[in-house]
């Protein structure tokens, strides 16, 4: 029973680093760039949420609309302000100013909100469901479900819809994509915008498990996310499903089982030993390296 | 150009230099340094402590005779910036120090006050590591060695037979000291101990330390770590429907004041702490009241700490016969003779001696009814 009770926690864990994973993966994909402001854009999603639901007193499910509409506009903006002017830049530049858009992100979480923590409000107002003696708290099958149904809508949504095609063809090739009359601009603004608000999503949920709110909330789940997606593969949304389900087990069975101190370097260690055997990640695309 | 660049580098940091210095201390008033967290997640305890030293810091100054000035720097609950803040203190002519409030700060500072000769009484620092070979470093509340022992022999004595799990927090050192104790003394008293578990500062997922603790059967989880972590575990317990007594110590003071905290949570946790807001004695409720309209809250038990430390010096000061204009180093010398001779009695315990620096003092527990402490017995 505790064996099925930690494998159900990991898969919450898991979901939610799918989730934050996806906004690496669709941004790596299509714009070739590493956004390490993402897990930020994740804690300003967790404090507009907190603010409107602690202050304004607005229910959370429109809490959670407020603060996705609020982090598909910051994600556009610091996609127009800070990347785009670096489109044709050397890629260490870009991933120089992604780190500034992260320290950015968080300084002026901490001129708002100041870091005295918040205990962030669940969104999920349901109890838990007893199955003999397993508990799942509402949080967990939310998480799951949410998880799950983006992952298929956002797989629809990129084989089905002329935006998501776009993406894949820009993704495909830049050149050739803009040659077939595809806006690449527009294109990576719509990924940084679904990107942003998934992390929106991402940080309710993750604060409603783990109420804890300060401005560095978003950093740990961030770099975590971030091994899953290169775990998982780094661009691929199904390698990203994996990586991320695949990272919170590990996680919570190498606490359970093998040493809590231990947790986090037996996860980068997975990493290293599966990045040593596939070098793209479990799903990721072999690519030829043109010279 | 480059020397043009270089010479306005230099400019800048001449002009630096003197800024650094700021205002000055006065000299007819004695000039009490503090430092504490006041922003982020141990600023409960700071803010406490630094207001009830206000406070206490008013009323001596209302007084007339002896004046006291107060200048309280931020150092979140961090050892460098702590020791950032007090080299601003001496700067700004610190002649006493009160702090730092928390543990690993206080290690820190404490080494340099010891180097400087500058007297420190920290509020609320309580591992033996901030008195330990420092002659001119003392400690208002019990220390962890103290704290550890008198929660394993509190859960003998009222949960007999009970099973006990512990989460502790193996990255600090504060946790890891009560935890050492607590185990070594729970150990001689035959508590039963039927789950340990560990989590670090980073730690939000509590889920494997809570279940542990549920599958092992324990009815006392005992919580030797700050209120942040503690309020997360509070949540994931409760969101598993698992309800024992949670036992804390001095570090679960705060978690009634954490914003969007669900104080109904923490109804029936327990913790030890030599202050509880609801006594009957005078100097409490004359305390509290005056608390209560300067700052709109009940005081905790870092309060009444920051409180004490001020009269305690004050008393001391005023045993020694210096004046205002005395050094801090001879200051020093002078504090040493009388904290170690006479005995000073306050809110957070009654005729408190003190050895190498160490208080002794009774602790007591206080359980959480309503969203308030009460006296537990």
């Amino acid at each position: 029973m505790a064996f099925l009770s930690n494998f159900i926690n990991g898969l919450s864990l898991g979901s939610i680093y799918a989730i934050i994973a996806l906004g690496y993966t669709m941004v790596y994909g299509i714009a070739k760039m590493l956004n390490f402001a993402h897990g930020d854009v994740i804690m300003v999603g967790a404090y507009v949420s907190f603010v409107s639901i602690y202050s304004l007193g607005t229910p959370p499910i429109l809490a959670l609309l407020i603060s996705m509409c609020v982090c598909t506009v910051l994600g556009v903006v610091i996609e127009r302000l800070a990347y785009r002017p670096l489109r044709s830049a050397a890629s260490l530049a870009v991933l120089i100013t992604a780190i500034g858009v992260s320290y950015l992100l968080q300084n002026v979480a901490l001129l708002i909100w100041t870091s005295n923590t918040k205990v962030f409000p669940s969104i999920v107002s349901f109890g838990s469901l007893h199955i003999g003696s397993l508990t799942i708290t509402g949080e967990t099958i939310v998480s799951i479900i949410t998880c799950v149904v983006i992952m298929i809508g956002l797989t629809l949504f990129t084989t089905k819809a002329k935006t998501g095609k776009a993406m894949r063809a820009v993704s495909e090739n830049r050149q050739a994509a803009e040659l077939m009359g595809i806006s690449v601009n527009k294109t990576i603004s719509v990924t940084f915008a679904i990107g942003s608000a998934l992390a929106a999503v991402a940080g309710v949920l993750y604060c409603s498990m783990y109420p804890v709110l300060v401005p560095t909330t978003g950093s740990i789940p961030g770099i975590k996310a971030f091994t899953a997606a290169v775990l998982g593969g780094i661009g691929s949304i199904p390698g990203t499903l994996v990586g991320g389900l695949l990272l919170g087990i590990i996680e919570i069975f190498s606490r359970a089982y093998i040493s809590q101190d231990l947790s986090d370097a037996i996860v980068f260690a997975v990493l290293i030993i599966i990045l040593l055997v596939k070098p793209n990640g479990l799903l990721g695309k072999k690519v030829t390296e043109k010279v | 150009m480059k020397k043009a660049l270089s010479l306005i580098l230099v400019l800048v940091m001449v002009a630096a230099l003197f800024t650094a210095c700021g205002s000055k201390a006065s000299t007819d008033k004695l000039s009490l340094g503090f430092i504490g967290p006041l922003t982020g997640g141990a600023a409960v305890y700071g803010n406490a402590a630094k207001n009830g030293a206000e406070l206490a810091v008013k009323e001596i100054n209302a007084k007339g005779g002896l004046q006291v000035e107060l200048n309280a720097q931020d150092d979140e609950h961090d050892a460098e910036k702590s020791v950032n803040a007090y080299n601003n203190l001496k700067d700004w002519g610190m002649q006493i120090l009160i702090g730092s409030v928390t543990t690993t700060p206080c290690v820190a500072v404490s080494a340099e006050c010891y180097k400087d000769r500058i007297f420190a009484l920290t509020p609320s620092a309580s591992s033996p590591a901030v008195t330990e070979g420092k002659d001119n470093v003392y400690q208002l509340c019990f220390n962890d060695p103290n704290q550890g022992k008198a929660s394993a022999k509190y859960i003998s004595e009222h949960f007999a037979d009970a099973k006990v799990a512990i989460i502790y927090n193996n990255g600090d050192a504060y946790s890891t000291g009560i935890y050492e104790t607590f185990k070594a003394e729970a150990d001689t008293l035959n508590v039963n101990i039927v789950s340990t578990s560990t989590c670090t500062d980073d730690t939000t997922d509590f889920s494997v330390q809570v279940a542990d603790a549920q599958n092992a059967g324990a009815d006392v989880v005992f919580l030797p770590i700050y209120y942040t972590p503690a309020s997360l575990i509070l949540s994931q317990a409760n969101a598993i429907g698992y309800a024992p007594t949670f036992f804390g110590v001095d570090g679960m003071d705060g978690i009634l004041t954490l914003e969007g905290f669900d104080t109904s949570l923490a109804e029936g946790v327990m913790l030890l702490t030599p202050f509880a807001a609801d006594a009957d004695d005078e100097a409490t409720k004359s305390f509290v009241a005056a608390y209560q309209e300067a700052y709109g809250e009940i005081p905790n038990q870092f309060a009444a700490d920051g409180y004490d430390c001020v009269y305690a010096i004050y008393n001391a000061f005023l045993a020694t016969g210096l004046g205002t204009d005395a050094s801090a180093a001879d200051i020093c010398e002078a504090m040493i003779a009388q904290f170690s001779s006479t005995s000073f009695s306050g809110l957070t315990g009654a005729n408190m001696t003190w050895t190498n620096g160490m208080v002794d003092k009774a602790p007591a527990a206080v359980v959480i009814k309503d969203g308030v402490y009460v006296d537990a017995g």
